[in-house]
């Protein structure tokens, strides 16, 4: 990649939004990609933060495309975004 | 977990619906094959492959399939596989579709259409049913379908399954034979269908779908992290509430019924067995369990409208920390919830959780949720020993009871939970991934159809199990018949009263008299049966005929000490399950010691909780 490596989902603010830059998954995780990818978590895809429980913002709630989604923050760590402009 | 094959509707063309979970395949399902299974709105509700026959246009009879929501042909969970099982001409007993119909949510096509281009690889002919084009036109989505079918190379039909729309479009296309061909370019390799969808739909101006802004703002409020929780805890808190206050008059209405009939028959007939049958025995027994048909409406009124807007899968998520804690996700409460109608469809629902150890926590904890057949049994309970009064003008005493008693059911089953994340493999990751749907208002018919189907199940145990057991009781009950010049009530000299005060032992320690022995014994099978037990054997311990235990409630406040009644409530909330839920335990795991394992620590846990109860109770001078 030459891109340097942008932040990844789990760090989103409430409402900020960002697009998808790569999906990097946990050597213990190697499912994830692919059902992340089913999901909708592809290249370019727009992403979104919508909601964060308390406490510690475990899990939380993505928008992606059009569809949302409760995901555990280790699995939001594995979404690499581009830098927001 | 083992799948019975039965085939419903032998020969004729397959069809199969294949779609993302929530996109309406069992509601086109029903509207196609006229049946009436269950939808709502979560991922993950239908876990079977499911049957149906659909007549054409023309006539002609095709079968079809309902398959479990799949994201992609890369299966997840037990209910995923079998979807792929299907497709590929795998899954035992059933040939491979010669069509298949792909489900996708206009609303949301990027996502929807990948699982259309992994179809097309299979080399299957495929239809695309473009559900839910209401929704995408209320969001301001317009859909060429004929470019769409165009670019495709499938036909497309716009839909909206839920009103009926588009279903004889879709029934004419089925005779037109080329349908049943394939035809047009197949698709590349998957990793391209990320850049063929971008360009399909920048071809046909959807690039940028708009958002579903109406469910954000409601989730600005449900999904807050402060007011979420305590929004939660109020709704659950209010459904218990309710199922108290709402059921009183309907209940009044039905007891007024069982007495009036009791007394009728009990005029008309002369005095003999066959009296003592219909009395003692059917109206009696049944009138008993009938009563609490008002509180079980009431209770799944409230579940199938959350089940419908689309709340449930917002409560799984607000959860998710508080099952974590002991080593379960999120994704278990579903399951959980729906165990609270019945064990069995909720042992079934855990097929959505992909992670095997968390997939059999979730079943041995299952029974631990207070399903529907245990209500008669605490409402009965609580109605005799717990006065209808307020506490601080807003709270009812006995709700607040019964919401204690599904809490302790609750707690007990985090418990389990907690030890056996402490006895398996700890340390996993366990992945939450769970769609929240758009929310819906809840359609009046599917929830009257709901409850329908809720009632006719509880009248079929009634007049089935129920009626059988509590026969089978009641002749235990009256023979042999008392020896000449015996003082005490019939029922100490026959079978039942024999077997009672032999198993009075083993539960007298927790505060049983026999006559609660025995009615555990029918209760094994049918959970509500003890309350139907309870009133024959009331009603022919009573000396005079007039007695007759219409009203056991009464009777069963004179006769039982606090202590007991305590105990008794303190059993059910751990009870072993019925045998129909250990035989869909063994049928799922399809590991023999399983269900043994679970009989055996709820009796166990059963025992403990009562006799503790008790003791404490008589300490306490409740006795």
């Amino acid at each position: 990649m030459a891109e340097p490596d942008g932040p990844s989902l789990d760090t989103l603010g409430r409402g900020q939004a960002a697009t998808v830059q790569r999906l990097e998954v946990p050597p213990d995780q190697p499912d994830w990609a692919q059902q992340m990818q089913d999901l909708g978590f592809v290249r370019g895809e727009r992403v979104q933060m919508l909601h964060r429980a308390l406490p510690g913002g475990d899990p939380l709630v993505v928008r992606v495309g059009t569809s949302t989604y409760a995901l555990r923050r280790a699995e939001a760590a594995c979404v690499r975004l581009n830098h927001p402009q | 977990m083992t799948e019975a094959v039965i085939h419903l509707h032998r020969g004729g063309p397959l069809l199969a619906l294949l779609g993302n979970p929530n996109c309406g395949k069992t509601a086109l399902f029903n509207q196609l094959t006229g049946s009436r299974q269950k939808v709502a709105n979560y991922a993950g509700v239908t876990v079977e492959r499911k049957e149906g026959r659909l007549i054409t246009a023309a006539g002609r009879a095709l079968r079809l399939l309902d398959l479990p929501g799949a994201y992609s042909l890369h299966p997840r969970s037990p209910d995923e596989q079998v979807t792929r099982d299907v497709l590929y001409g795998r899954a035992l007993g059933e040939k491979r579709p010669d069509l298949v119909l792909c489900v996708v949510d206009a609303s949301n096509l990027r996502r929807h259409l990948r699982l259309v281009l992994a179809a097309r690889r299979l080399g299957l002919p495929c239809v695309v049913v473009l559900n839910m084009v209401d929704v995408a036109e209320a969001r301001g989505l317009r859909i060429d379908e004929g470019a769409l079918s165009a670019a495709l190379g499938m036909p497309v039909i716009p839909t909206v399954a839920v009103k009926g729309l588009g279903i004889a479009e879709l029934k004419a296309l089925l005779d037109a034979p080329c349908t049943w061909e394939t035809h047009g370019p197949m698709p590349q390799a998957e990793p391209a269908d990320h850049d063929t969808i971008d360009r399909l739909l920048g071809q046909l101006g959807l690039a940028d779908a708009a958002p579903p802004v109406a469910s954000d703002r409601i989730d600005r409020v449900v999904l807050h992290p402060v007011i979420g929780p305590l929004l939660l805890a109020a709704i659950l808190f209010l459904v218990f509430q309710a199922v108290f206050a709402g059921a009183e008059a309907p209940k009044g209405w039905i007891e007024a019924g069982t007495a009036w009939v009791g007394n009728q028959v009990s005029t008309w007939l002369p005095e003999g067995w066959v009296r003592s049958l219909l009395v003692d025995g059917i109206v009696a027994g049944l009138g008993g369990v009938l009563a609490f048909l008002p509180q079980i409406i009431i209770l799944f009124f409230f579940i199938l409208v959350m089940e419908e807007s689309g709340y449930l899968p917002r409560a799984a998520f607000l959860l998710d920390r508080l099952m974590g804690s002991v080593g379960l996700s999120g994704r278990s409460f579903i399951p959980l919830l729906s165990s609270f109608a019945c064990a069995i469809p909720g042992i079934l629902a855990a097929r959505t959780i992909s992670n095997p150890r968390d997939r059999l926590v979730t079943i041995m904890i299952a029974p631990l949720m207070t399903c529907s057949a245990r209500l008669p049994v605490y409402a009965l309970l609580i109605g005799a020993f717990v006065p209808a009064r307020h506490v601080g003008d807003v709270f009812e005493l006995q709700g607040l009871v019964l919401f204690g008693l599904y809490i302790a059911g609750i707690v007990g089953a985090m418990a389990v939970a907690w030890l056996l994340k402490h006895l398996t493999t700890g340390g996993q990751v366990r992945t939450l991934m769970m769609e929240l749907p758009t929310y819906h208002w809840p359609q009046a018919r599917n929830i009257a159809l709901g409850l329908w189907q809720r009632v006719k199940i509880f009248l079929r145990r009634v007049g089935g199990i129920i009626l059988v057991l509590t026969v089978a009781l009641w002749l235990l009950a009256s023979f042999p018949s008392p020896p000449p010049g015996a003082t005490a009530p019939a029922i100490e000299y026959s079978v039942a009263g024999m077997i009672g005060k032999a198993l009075a032992v083993v539960f007298e320690p927790i505060g049983f008299n026999w006559q609660i022995s025995i009615a555990l014994i029918p209760g094994l099978a049918a959970r509500e049966v003890v309350v139907s037990s309870l009133g024959t054997v009331y009603a022919l311990s009573a000396s005079g005929p007039k007695e007759a235990a219409q009203h056991l409630a009464p009777v069963i406040a004179q006769h039982w000490s606090l202590a007991t009644a305590a105990a008794l409530l303190a059993w059910f909330v751990f009870a072993p399950q019925c045998l129909a839920t250990l035989a869909t335990v063994r049928r799922e795991v399809n590991r023999r010691w399983i269900p043994w394992a679970m009989a055996g620590y709820l009796f166990a846990l059963a025992y403990a909780a009562a006799f503790i109860t008790y003791r404490v109770a008589l300490a306490l001078g409740l006795g």
